[in-house]
């Protein structure tokens, strides 16, 4: 049976991860490589590294990172964050990346995810996308909205469901959908919207923003219908374990990948 | 070290993360898109993501397809992976162009009533024991991420099995043959088994399954 997947989000800024990782005693806390491997030895499903470098030559540094993960990592990795156009994707995923994630490049050139699909294949082309809940609206709407990662971000006019549906069309392999409205409460996810982009589109949708303990993403893949949960805060303040949420997950019945302990030769 | 492991370079997407896990193996592998290497070679790797009508056409351009076949045929240790299994069949409903026609069958497309892409671990059941899987506990999960699926015409030659909407064909061996629809390589430490299992006892041991 298929199982739902758990991936921890590093974000990286000029190489270094940002973000509360001082639980690694033995390790060097801010390199993703080294954190990467731990989540691996822990369990994770995927990884995804969100690179927030601001600056171009921090941007190169990237691709390094990405190279050394790769040689050392052998789950899936998705790298978002700055990437503009297909030469972009290409390096990103010659360095050693196996998903590309796509988010207010994608708004502004629809047309990329189509090129990035034809060119490498739809299962490499994540289309990640802010939501934030319309007030006011009879029936239930969210907004995409792009540049998220200073403040606010801008509005778009696109209706998240539509944005969803339309770049499936394009060639998406995967919907990350992270709500705006859920982002840092850590009082769960958005799980209405989680359902109706889940309902609308054919391929898998990854949850992102609001998770605060377990149970959260246990309502995240049944009431939300997601086929993954992507969580920060959670696992690198330690609060919980990679283990330790599949096993909650297992004992409710949700089909997770309990890793092997060892292959003996 | 003499590179007798050969990873056949037409383009494909994951030919890297292939041959970083058998670097990591250490099993140094050449990469090449040279027909000669590829005939010469102890063990052949074909790797693939992307769609199969692009990719027989880069296999074409290269001219690799006779060297593929021939190598298959005279019992070189084979390994496809992904879409370099489905390559193996006869015709795919993904694209008109023809496979390689080495395993009799067709690559027919996800049923729709569960999402497609097939995308995550799920397990594979081992059918009968196989140099391949050994040491891989039963129940091992392995990463999967594909829109077709290989139906071999003859059931003996499927050596794994997984369930997602039909239960399709993740594995396949004949002779000195293997297949697998999931990518060892992303597939943790039970992926790196698989390789380590090819190269150790189908390529250099010359254990014969």
């Amino acid at each position: 049976m298929l199982t739902k997947r758990i991936i921890p989000c590093l974000d990286v800024d000029a190489g270094r991860v940002v973000k509360g990782v001082k639980f690694l005693e033995h390790r060097d806390a801010g390199d993703p490589v080294e954190m990467a491997a731990f989540y691996d030895s822990e369990g994770a499903d995927e990884l995804v590294f969100y690179d927030i470098t601001a600056s171009a030559q921090g941007r190169g540094i990237m691709l390094d990172v990405v190279s050394r993960t790769a040689e050392q990592l052998f789950i899936p990795l998705t790298v978002g964050g700055g990437l503009r156009t297909v030469e972009d994707m290409n390096r990103m995923l010659k360095a050693g990346a196996d998903k590309i994630s796509i988010n207010t490049a994608a708004v502004q050139i629809p047309e990329l995810i189509r090129q990035g699909a034809e060119a490498f294949g739809s299962q490499c082309i994540v289309l990640g996308m802010d939501a934030q809940r319309v007030a006011g609206s009879s029936t239930p709407r969210w907004e995409v909205r792009t540049h998220t990662g200073s403040g606010g971000g801008r509005p778009t006019g696109l209706d998240a469901v539509e944005w969803a549906m339309r770049a499936v069309e394009l060639g998406a392999g995967e919907i990350v959908v992270n709500s705006m409205d859920a982002d840092g409460t850590r009082e769960g996810y958005d799980l209405e919207l989680l359902r109706s982009i889940s309902r609308a589109v054919s391929v898998p949708v990854v949850a992102s923003g609001g998770a605060g303990n377990l149970e959260h993403m246990y309502q995240a893949v049944v009431q939300g219908e997601a086929d993954a949960v992507l969580a920060a805060s959670i696992f690198h303040f330690r609060e919980y374990f990679i283990a330790q949420a599949k096993e909650y997950l297992a004992q409710r019945g949700v089909p997770v990948r309990l890793t092997t302990a060892s292959y003996a030769k | 070290m003499d590179k007798d492991l050969v990873i056949v370079d037409y383009g494909a997407g994951n030919l890297r993360s292939v041959a970083k896990a058998l670097e990591r193996l250490g099993f140094p592998a050449l990469v090449t898109q040279e027909p000669a290497q590829v005939l010469k070679a102890r063990g052949v790797i074909l790797p693939g993501v992307g769609s199969s009508g692009a990719a027989m056409a880069a296999l074409q351009q290269r001219g690799l397809v006779e060297p593929l076949r021939q190598v298959v045929a005279k019992g070189t240790p084979f390994f496809g992976v992904c879409l370099g299994m489905q390559l193996l069949l006869d015709t795919s409903e993904e694209d008109p162009r023809p496979c390689l026609g080495i395993i009799p069958g067709q690559v027919k497309r996800l049923p729709p009533q569960f999402k497609v892409p097939h995308m995550g671990w799920n397990q594979v059941a081992v059918l009968h024991e196989h140099p391949l899987f050994q040491g891989v506990p039963a129940g091992s999960y392995f990463y999967f991420v594909h829109s077709y699926y290989a139906r071999p015409a003859d059931p003996s030659v499927l050596l794994g099995t997984t369930e997602y909407g039909v239960t399709f064909c993740s594995a396949l061996a004949r002779g000195n043959l293997v297949a697998t629809q999931f990518h060892p390589e992303k597939s943790g430490l039970g992926g790196l088994r698989l390789y380590d299992n090819f190269v150790r006892l189908m390529v250099r041991e010359g254990v014969r399954p």
